[in-house]
């Protein structure tokens, strides 16, 4: 059954449709790469999963579960969208790391305010601040920071600092984890770190969405490749098709104009 | 010679009444003034920023003369204190000025910072007070600081209402024909101004220790 299960999602900014009509499904375990120039709608797409932006019409699920329905008004309360958005992790172009805490406490803070509202903390404060803690060193280990628990940000290079974002992401064992163009703001001989990082979780069936550019990379990890344009998915499926053989007209412009790059 | 400085220190202890009384009061209030001109309320926030526009726009010396005779002439109902109409003039004079420090504090903080805290499932107040916060107090210090140091300078206009601080003290004996009284009272500033520059440098470099 599909983890995460899109229909009909639309959005529009001031009377221009940013998003139409778009519909997709993600297995468990799945990668699936977004591909399209800028202005195509992909960031958008990845906000509306996460609850930064709200669909003007469509339904969102995760599993069997409604998580967003327009139609719905309920399921735009605050306390519900808090919950909702849990299911996804979200890794920002620009990190957005806090810079006030270490490594390790970027990667533990959500976790901590979280279990304070769980019944029995009182009880068990000490185990479960343990636990975080340790999850947060491995989590942390597996994107080869084991060495920069209690650094800041300001002391990390981009691609150590986009790593650290993506320890904290998977800190809340989310369903699924996005990836909004994770290394573009990177130096070019920083994004190989980042990537294989992303290549890792791949292998470990970790279900994700990756909007990205780098071409090569999507074809190595994605399971499926979805090419937007204007708001709309004009090709979707597996990397081979959409990227070694499209048929569409568009996918086949674009993918020429960023050979030529 | 001791009578000089009992006087001096005596009006000194005036401008320090009113600076630590408008602290007190101005730092929240600022705080209550930055959110009206912030809110998504369209009125209110014209309405707020037409008044910080004024209270900035217009020397304090006539907000203090504002304040002490207008209740008179305008409603019948004379200032008692002079030291009040000194304090009101006061508060709301540099809670204009730090709402508008907050104010840039607070618009200074990337969208993204918000962001990362709502999508790890963090509610607005912990975002706020886990995330924001301190970012902010530590862009605003540095403009806070040189505001703080000029609300002490700020203090010696009390006297255009004839409340004895240490300035007008001192002009006491400059009519006697006593001038060293009058330019002393500068060490009084420069000391106490001093004290604030190395506190405020201490609050600096504890905040040092992370880049936003
Ligand atoms: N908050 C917003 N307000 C108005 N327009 C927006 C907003 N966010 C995105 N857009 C517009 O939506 C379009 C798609 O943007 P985006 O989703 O960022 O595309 P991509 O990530 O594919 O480059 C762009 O034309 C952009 O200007
Ligand atoms: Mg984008």
């Amino acid at each position: 059954m599909a983890v995460l299960t899109v229909e009909g999602i639309q959005k529009s900014f001031g009377g221009v449709d940013v998003l139409r009509d778009i519909s997709f499904s993600l297995e468990k375990g799945e990668a699936l790469a977004i591909i399209g120039s800028s202005g195509s709608g992909k960031t958008t797409l990845l906000r509306c999963l996460n609850f930064l932006e709200t669909p003007d019409k469509g339904v969102i699920r995760v599993g069997d579960q409604v998580i967003f329905d327009a139609e719905d008004p309920r399921s735009r309360s605050e306390q519900e969208i808090r919950q909702q958005r849990l299911h996804f992790g979200l890794v920002f172009q620009s990190f957005n790391l806090f810079p006030q805490y270490t490594v390790l406490e970027n990667v533990t803070l959500a976790g901590r305010l979280l279990a304070k509202e769980k019944p029995d903390f009182k009880s068990r404060k000490a185990a479960v601040f343990r636990e975080i803690e340790e999850n947060g060193k491995a989590l942390l280990d597996s994107v080869g920071l084991a060495a920069k628990l209690n650094a800041y940000p300001h002391q990390l290079s981009g691609g150590q600092q986009q790593r650290v974002a993506i320890a904290r992401a998977l800190a809340l064992h989310p369903d699924i984890l996005c990836f909004d163009e994770p290394t573009s703001a990177l130096d070019p001989e920083l994004t190989g770190e980042v990537l294989n990082v992303i290549r890792g979780l791949a292998q470990r069936n970790t279900t994700m969405v990756i909007v990205t550019h780098e071409m090569q990379f999507a074809r190595q990890v994605a399971d499926n490749v979805m090419f937007m344009d204007g708001g709309v998915i004009v090709e979707y499926g597996p990397p081979e098709e959409v990227i070694g053989n499209p048929k569409q007209e568009r996918t086949r412009q674009f993918l020429e104009r960023y050979a030529q790059q | 010679m001791s009578d000089v400085l009992d006087s001096l220190v005596g009006g000194f202890w005036l401008n320090l009444e009113v600076f630590v009384m408008t602290l007190l009061l101005a730092l929240p209030l600022g705080l209550v003034i930055t959110f009206g001109s912030m809110t998504k309320f369209r009125p209110l926030r014209y309405l707020t920023r037409v008044f910080v526009w004024i209270i900035r726009g217009t020397p304090l010396m006539l907000q203090l003369f504002a304040v002490m005779y207008m209740p008179g002439l305008v409603f019948g109902i004379p200032m008692k204190s002079r030291m009040t109409a000194v304090l009101i003039a006061f508060v709301i004079n540099y809670a204009a000025y730090f709402s508008e420090i907050y104010r840039g504090g607070i618009e200074s903080i990337p969208k993204g910072q918000y962001e990362a805290g709502q999508v790890l499932g963090m509610t607005r107040s912990q975002v706020f007070f886990r995330v924001v916060l301190l970012q902010v107090v530590k862009r605003i210090t540095p403009p806070m600081s040189n505001e703080v140091i000029t609300l002490v300078k700020d203090t010696a206009l009390a006297r255009v209402v004839s409340v004895a601080e240490i300035i007008m003290c001192a002009e006491r004996y400059t009519k006697q024909g006593l001038i060293w009284p009058l330019f002393s009272t500068g060490l009084f500033f420069l000391l106490f101004n001093g004290l604030l520059t190395l506190l405020f440098g201490y609050f600096e470099k504890k905040m040092s220790y992370f880049r936003s």
